[in-house]
């Protein structure tokens, strides 16, 4: 599944305009501690989180995940998107929580580890 | 063993919002001299979280990466205040950042246990009131 999928999947709009769609999301994860996430983070992954402060998209870039999705219609301030802009980040905002986002991806067959 | 590459970056404590300049650095310099793959993945999520430790915990510090033929060194050294505990340090869930930190989502206790885990070589030293060194050896072939 490609990420301009997962946006039509969960009704998300992406933030950060230019960035391609096109990367392949491998396996999906939820998590809001940045720590834990490092720790957990692996390549073509679709993270799901409420965080949305510049160290998301250094965390998302240095493990190579596919894009970050931000649930229930939450933003990021743009001088974090400017960032996600030039890592080349994907930000998804879906209007679905973190819960129903997740379901989805599952159902669609997306497992946890890449 | 032969120096390829050499370069240095300074941390700056509590500055949140330069934190991971040097790793995305690190990252893009090793990516140019052909490095990548799993290898590239682990050299940039340790270096994320020594360059953060800095950020947390340090009164500031500097990070510096060393290219070898077939290796990368990253070496993590700070000024104070050192590590009390350091067998506490390693254990994972252990953490003493503070409150600015885990509201931001740092501080699981995961950076020291994560660092060597990712990496093929891990050191550290620390002293009370002087400092902490941490040295990873990534192999490259």
């Amino acid at each position: 599944m490609k990420v301009s999928e997962l946006a039509a999947l969960i009704d998300a709009r992406s933030l950060t305009e230019g960035v391609s769609e096109d990367r392949e999301i491998l396996c999906g994860y939820v998590c809001d501690l940045l720590s834990w996430v490092m720790a957990h983070g692996e390549e073509g992954m679709a993270w799901v989180t409420v965080q949305t402060h510049l160290n998301v998209i250094a965390v998302a870039a240095l493990a190579e995940m596919a894009c970050v999705v931000l649930p229930e219609g939450i933003t990021m301030e743009q001088d974090v998107l400017d960032k996600a802009i030039a890592e080349e980040m994907c930000v998804l905002t879906s209007p679905l929580t973190a819960y129903e986002i997740c379901g989805r991806l599952a159902a669609q067959g997306i497992p946890a580890h890449g | 063993m032969e120096e390829l590459f050499r370069i240095s970056y300074p941390v700056a404590a509590a500055d949140y919002t330069s934190a991971g300049k040097a790793s995305t650095d690190i990252k893009r310099r090793l990516k140019q001299l052909g490095v990548s793959g799993d290898v590239l993945r682990r050299v940039a999520v340790a270096s994320y979280e020594v360059e953060l430790n800095l950020v947390i915990h340090s009164l500031g510090g500097e990070l510096t990466l060393t290219v070898f033929p077939d290796a990368a060194q990253l070496v993590s050294a700070d000024v104070g205040p050192g590590i009390p505990d350091l067998e506490m340090a390693m254990r994972e869930g252990y953490s003493t950042a503070n409150d600015e930190a885990r509201s931001l989502g740092f501080g699981a206790g995961m950076g020291l246990p994560n660092m060597k885990r990712n990496a093929d070589e891990f050191s550290i030293t620390s002293e009370k009131g002087v400092g902490t060194t941490i040295t990873m050896l990534f192999r490259l072939q």
